[in-house]
């Protein structure tokens, strides 16, 4: 058996390594690293269909991460999804005609907001809301067009 | 005897254990400054009394008083003030075993007084030197004999200056030298800090060496009791048997057990 | 037929018998936990013993686990296409459920079970009643401390074998099977939330914590004083701490994740 002063010793170093260990899962490992603690402004965007977007999805510009998506809603008289997106206050020239999409990583992927900036002097404020927009592409809907292409062609030939 | 001198009284005790009745509504008194020492063979539940008069376990009937109050009937926090003037000699020591034997007489100070380190090192040696082994202060608990062992408990007991202290079996198992140490220390001990002393034992001899009164205990009844010549002299058969040590008389050798001829006879499933 | 049905009765009756025991224990150990922030030497000995003496075991099998992981799920993701999501498997699977299970499983074997011991043989060799007899209650100056140190030590342990096994992970997947650096921390981070997952494990760690120390210390000290009494005792503390760990992670994560 040490004695107790060794003992201290170990048992001090123990809680450290397990608070630093914690601070590591929260800086390194999810999504309090840099980003919470980061001032940011919210703008809107109206999708058609927002697809397996997410929140907390990431909002990305030229695949830079620049915020991420705050919530989801639906539009009860349009019947559309409105997507409420944090953007870092740092990214604040963002032109008032900046486009956004929303794309899935890979095929499988998760899905993410893509943001194209356009060419206007105006830039977004917070609470802006961003009038050019483009749905998610949902797989389904492109294989069944494929498809019924496919199927069409194929009954043409028949005849 | 007069009651009146009673550092312990106890009264129409009862006590049973599942369907074994340990106790069967026995009365008895501990006078101050004597060494009272119950006897009866083993299992009549000698450590249990020992128990009850400490409030670890409780009677299912009768009292038992520590110097006019109820230990069964105290508050916690009372009971506690009151086992603070009482130590125990436990049959194995109990001696912590994760501290070495000068942190064990230390523990109670420790956790009892605010005394200063110093004053507590005066005192764990004093009482060290008591019981002769302030040189043994530091060896752990299982680098002791067993005598050690229990001499180093009745250091820890006497520790905070107790009124009383209760003896189980302090002499079983001992080797002779040990065994007068401890007869010598009980004795002396006893005089010396004006103690009351119980000793719980079945070792005659040593018992009846150094006791000041005597109950015997059988099948929960007292059954004999007096100063050790009142006891030697005793017209009680039983009480006799168990004094001469002889194996047959009163208690039989056998546990009961149906008839033997009858029982080797009858191949049952049991 | 009816013999099952009086031993069902008798073994409802005895473990309802040993809760509401169990539960009386754990009320008397929780007032006795206000004074062990008064003794701090007390608690720092057990938690070199519950904690820093696990710490081994803890980080190896975390190391070990986060690699295994890493490994098999890139075979799987990979026939996807999708090794970019190795980070947030390997780091959603420790973080919310591998970790804290993981670890209060090796926490009641390597903890759990000594201090089952440890508190049987007090009990067995009158230390215990000893320390009644010296009017030192045995709840407050054994058993407390040693609960306080299971309840500080099962979140850190756990916290420690999430992160090295997410480092064990990188080590596999970024250093042996080329998943991208970049890829493997950044979809860990985006799709990890502090509250929601880390803090959830936190809590799901507190709870093991609590239980397995709480079922550890009341084997020991309930536990029939003999060789063979302390050896059920240990016995039962594994496999106690084993069922209650997986049931109620259950129950966590159906009320944390769930939509239950």
């Amino acid at each position: 058996m040490q004695n107790s002063a060794t003992q201290d010793t170990l048992v001090g170093i123990f809680i450290a390594t397990g608070i630093g260990a914690l601070f590591f899962l929260a800086m390194q490992v999810s999504n309090l690293g840099g980003f919470n603690a980061v001032e940011t402004y919210t703008v809107t965007a109206t999708f058609e269909n927002s697809g397996g977007l997410k929140v907390k999805s990431p909002v990305l510009i030229g695949g830079v991460r620049v915020g991420r998506v705050e919530s989801i809603e639906l539009d009860q008289k349009m019947f559309q999804a409105v997507v409420r997106m944090q953007i870092e206050a740092q990214y604040n020239q963002l032109p008032e005609d900046t486009t956004a999409s929303i794309f899935t990583a890979g095929l499988l992927g998760e899905q993410y907001v893509s943001l194209e900036p356009g060419g206007m002097d105006e830039v977004l404020k917070d609470q802006s809301q961003i009038e050019i927009t483009q749905s998610a592409i949902v797989l389904e809907e492109v294989m069944g067009q494929f498809l019924f292409k496919d199927r069409g062609s194929s009954d043409s030939a028949a005849e | 005897m007069s009651f009146d001198n009673n550092l312990v009284s106890v009264q129409h005790l009862t006590f049973s254990r599942g369907d074994r009745i340990i106790f069967d509504d026995i009365s008895l008194g501990i006078q101050r400054g004597k060494i009272t020492a119950i006897m009866g063979p083993s299992g009549t539940g000698k450590t249990t009394l020992l128990k009850l008069i400490g409030g670890q376990i409780f009677p299912d009937a009768g009292t038992v008083e520590i110097n006019g109050q109820n230990v069964h009937t105290l508050a916690r926090k009372d009971l506690y003030s009151l086992r603070r003037r009482m130590g125990m000699l436990f049959q194995s020591g109990a001696l912590l075993t994760d501290m070495n034997v000068y942190d064990n007489v230390a523990f109670p100070l420790r956790e009892h007084t605010k005394l200063t380190e110093s004053m507590i090192r005066t005192l764990v040696l004093m009482k060290l030197h008591a019981v002769g082994l302030r040189g043994a202060r530091n060896l752990m608990p299982n680098e002791l004999s067993g005598g050690m062992a229990r001499r180093v408990a009745l250091a820890r007991a006497i520790a905070l200056d107790p009124m009383m202290i209760m003896y189980d079996e302090p002499f079983t198992g001992q080797d002779p030298i040990s065994m007068a140490t401890l007869v010598q220390l009980i004795k002396s001990l006893n005089t010396i800090l004006g103690l009351t002393s119980i000793i719980v034992s079945h070792d005659v001899h040593e018992t009846i060496a150094i006791a000041d009164y005597i109950y015997v205990l059988s099948h929960g009844n007292i059954v004999g009791q007096g100063t050790p010549e009142e006891i030697n002299n005793s017209e009680s058969e039983w009480v006799q048997q168990f004094m001469q040590g002889a194996p047959e008389g009163p208690v039989h050798f056998h546990y009961p057990a149906p008839d033997y001829i009858e029982d080797l006879l009858t191949f049952d499933k049991d | 037929m009816l013999n099952i049905l009086t031993k069902l009765g008798k073994n409802t009756r005895c473990s309802f018998n040993k809760l509401g025991k169990s539960g009386f224990f754990l009320g008397q150990v929780l007032i006795g936990v206000g004074d062990v922030f008064l003794r701090p030497r007390l608690l720092s000995k057990q938690l070199y013993s519950v904690g820093v003496l696990s710490f081994l075991i803890i980080t190896v099998s975390g190391l070990f686990i986060g690699m295994v992981l890493s490994l098999q799920g890139y075979y799987i993701l990979s026939s996807f296409g999708a090794e970019e999501a190795l980070g947030v498997m390997v780091a959603a699977s420790l973080v919310r459920e591998l970790g804290p299970v993981v670890t209060a499983l090796l926490f009641a074997g390597r903890a759990g079970s000594a201090l089952t011991a440890e508190i049987g043989l007090m009990k067995a060799t009158e230390q215990l009643s000893g320390m009644e007899m010296m009017a030192i209650d045995p709840i407050k100056r054994i058993v407390a401390p040693r609960f306080v140190a299971g309840l500080i030590s099962v979140p850190l342990l756990t916290m420690l074998f999430s992160a090295i096994g997410i480092i064990g992970g990188h080590l596999v997947g970024v250093g042996m099977l080329g998943v991208d650096e970049g890829s493997y921390w950044m979809q860990m981070q985006s799709s990890l939330d502090f509250y929601d997952d880390i803090l959830n494990g936190v809590i799901k760690s507190l709870v093991f914590g609590f239980v397995v120390t709480w079922i550890a210390l009341y084997e020991g000290y309930s536990a029939v004083p003999t060789s063979e009494g302390v050896s059920g005792a240990t016995t039962r503390t594994v496999v106690n701490s084993a069922f209650a760990t997986l049931g109620l992670d259950f129950i966590l994560t159906a009320l944390m994740f769930g939509d239950i």
